[in-house]
């Protein structure tokens, strides 16, 4: 801060009153903020680990809606493991391709600014909405490879499947923001260069751009991951609070995919006052891990920021 | 598309044909992945159009009174939910005034206390905080963006709600329990806790965009020997308008679809605060759209019932997308005067 330099120490006593009046305002919300965020991280810390056992971590959640009188938060814990890895398999892919084809390709103009609008408007659309079309898109007969199917030809729509599908489209946006930011980078001299060498535009984009772009789609890639993690509207509608309840087919993995769950963030609500789970201790302890596994994820942005750097070559 | 099948790579003649994925031809890669992102844009058609077809029902059996006030909300939905199994016999009545109502007072209650402490906050972090402050305040924030809604949700309940119902008296409980039960699950608590939830992401947005306004600006102000607080005031904090209003837009449409967290800390009872009960208006319940969506989420088997919620979810997904139509059109004018958001 070169501003800071200029001034001497302490001079604001000669500042106009609303001058005064807004630094002094600037202070309280910088104390204010430190406040509340020690509060609220110190809080979950400290109820987290208290109430936190290893038990907990490996046991499964008990069969039934009341958890006070034991179990632990096994399934859910996998559950949202398994439910990042669908979400980001599934919208990586999509959300680099969308912003390859808008940055690199493009035509005709009006198809890709509507793609991007549509982007736009996925990242708006709140995720319980997203959850409710889910449950209605999946539960359709041609889907009924993805979820359960009853007696009566009726389709489930609720399953692992189904969800880290529709969990895809909340970390869709982020992906695709990350990527366009960091194709844009590349300087336009990059991109000639590798045409001058007789490189196909397919090629460039292979060997030169999505290499170059590597940092911000991996930023991007783990931003999603930490806003798949934390959901719960979706989980709660399309997944299940408590157990892993495998579909019934006999195939090992199939099953579970299949099959419905839950993850850290329903189990907490479960177990919340809000819901039947009755065991605020174990809520608090899932909510210190599901606290955990952001802050690896974000660490784990900050550190990529920090560390992976594009090639030399496209600065 | 097949990507083992030769290439239309444009070889020239005599060197070996390669194929994979990195050699195909552009035309292919063009338009497989156009293809992909027309995928998305179809997805996108679709789920509007099936909120939308799902939703409309609702919305013509009652008209734009839909929209109104007039009984007891939750007494409408439970009467839809019990409708006769008969077609015919439906039951739609629903005046979803409370909801809504619900809706923008939680929303706009955030976003108004949010923004203002952001912006205070995010020119404390850029130019008046302490260096070691700093570098652990900017990381802590990016954090705070990114704790899950249940976490809030969970302190809400747990420690805030519990708290804020010792402060209602029981006399003021009394005085009004013939029409609503007050608790510590109210519309305060629910603001006071959006407010925490969507003001780390206004603050993250409004640093970096402070951070970017070019230096000679602010230098320039400073030269001219304008002080800190005003470079800050009149120079950034303008040139910043493009992302600060990108802040809002976002963080509106964060509170506006925040669901599970609304769900446990609002005191879930579709009632419509009235600003004229005075200190009471603090105390009493609400239930946002988003909340009654999750709450309802079991019924929506029932053909009626599951119109009505999709409905809600209808309100839902066009006051979003206004929200960025409207984000959108408050970035155009700035745009022409250089200003990247």
């Amino acid at each position: 801060m070169s501003i800071r330099a200029t001034e001497a120490r302490g001079s604001s006593e000669a500042w106009p009153l609303a001058d005064r009046i807004g630094l002094r305002l600037a202070w309280a919300a910088g104390i204010l903020l430190c406040a509340v965020v020690a509060a609220i991280v110190l809080y979950v810390l400290v109820r987290g680990l208290a109430e936190l056992r290893p038990s907990l971590l490996f046991e499964r959640p008990l069969d039934t809606p009341d958890q006070s009188h034991g179990g632990g938060f096994l399934d859910p814990l996998a559950g949202t493991v398994l439910v990042t890895m669908i979400g980001t398999v599934i919208a990586v892919p999509l959300g680099v391709a969308a912003a390859v084809w808008v940055t690199e390709y493009g035509r005709p103009p009006g198809l890709a600014r509507a793609v991007e609008s549509a982007i736009e408007v996925i990242a708006g659309t709140p995720s319980i909405v997203l959850a409710l079309f889910g449950l209605f898109f999946f539960s359709q007969g041609i889907f009924g490879f993805l979820s359960f199917t009853s007696e009566g030809g009726g389709v489930f729509g609720r399953s692992f499947l189904i969800a880290g599908a529709m969990l895809s489209l909340i970390a869709l946006p982020l992906v695709f923001g990350a990527t366009r930011e960091a194709l844009n980078a590349v300087p336009a001299h990059v991109r000639e260069a590798s045409y001058a060498l007789g490189k196909t535009r397919a090629a460039t984009i292979r060997r030169i751009l999505l290499p170059a772009s590597r940092p911000g789609i991996a930023t991007g890639t783990a931003l999603g991951m930490g806003r798949i993690a934390g959901d719960t509207a979706i989980i709660v509608i399309l997944l299940g609070l408590l157990r892993f309840d495998g579909a019934g087919a006999g195939v090992p993995v199939l099953d579970t995919l299949r099959g419905t769950g839950s993850t850290l963030t329903s189990y907490t609500y479960a177990n919340s006052p809000a819901g039947e789970g009755g065991a605020e201790a174990k809520a608090w302890a899932a909510a210190f891990v599901l606290l955990v596994l952001v802050v690896a994820l974000n660490w784990l942005v900050d550190w990529i920021g920090r560390r992976w750097k594009a090639p030399a070559w496209t600065r | 598309m097949d990507a083992a099948a030769p290439a239309a790579s444009p070889a020239a003649p005599g060197r070996p044909r390669i194929t994979g994925i990195g050699d195909w031809s552009d035309r292919r890669a063009e338009l497989v992945l156009g293809a992909l992102a027309c995928l998305l844009l179809l997805l996108i058609g679709l789920m509007l159009a099936t909120v939308f077809a799902k939703g409309w029902p609702s919305f013509r059996e009652n008209g734009l009174a839909w929209f109104g006030s007039g009984g007891d909300v939750d007494q409408q939905l439970l009467d839809i939910f019990n409708s006769p199994a008969n077609p015919d016999a439906y039951v739609y009545h629903l005046r979803a005034w409370p909801l809504i109502y619900g809706t923008a007072l939680t929303t706009f209650g955030a976003v108004a206390v949010g923004l203002t402490f952001a912006l205070f906050a995010a020119i404390f972090i850029v130019e008046f905080a302490p260096d070691r402050l700093r570098r652990v305040l900017e990381p802590v924030v990016r954090l705070l963006a990114a704790v899950p809604s249940v976490i809030y949700g969970l302190i809400g309940i747990l420690v805030l709600a519990p708290f804020v119902d010792g402060l209602v008296s029981t006399e003021r409980k009394e005085s009004v329990a013939f029409v609503v039960q007050l608790s510590g699950a109210n519309i305060s608590v629910a603001t006071l806790i959006l407010t925490v939830m969507i003001t780390p992401i206004m603050i993250a947005i409004i640093v970096d965009a402070l951070r970017a306004v070019p230096r000679a600006w602010t230098e320039g102000a400073a030269a001219l020997g304008v002080n800190r607080w005003r470079v800050m005031w009149t120079i950034s904090v303008r040139a910043a308008r493009p992302a600060i209003v990108a802040a809002v837009v976002l963080a509106t449409a964060r509170a506006l679809g925040e669901a599970i967290m609304l769900s446990m800390v609002s005191g879930s009872r579709g009632f419509a605060p009235n600003p004229l009960d005075g200190l009471t208006f603090f105390f009493e319940p609400v239930r946002p759209l988003a909340a009654t969506i999750v709450d309802n989420a079991e019924g929506l088997q029932v053909a009626p019932f599951g119109q009505t919620i999709y409905a809600f979810a209808c309100v839902l997904l066009v006051s979003s997308i206004f929200l960025s139509v409207g984000g959108w059109l408050a970035k155009q004018p700035l745009r022409r005067y250089g200003i990247r958001p």
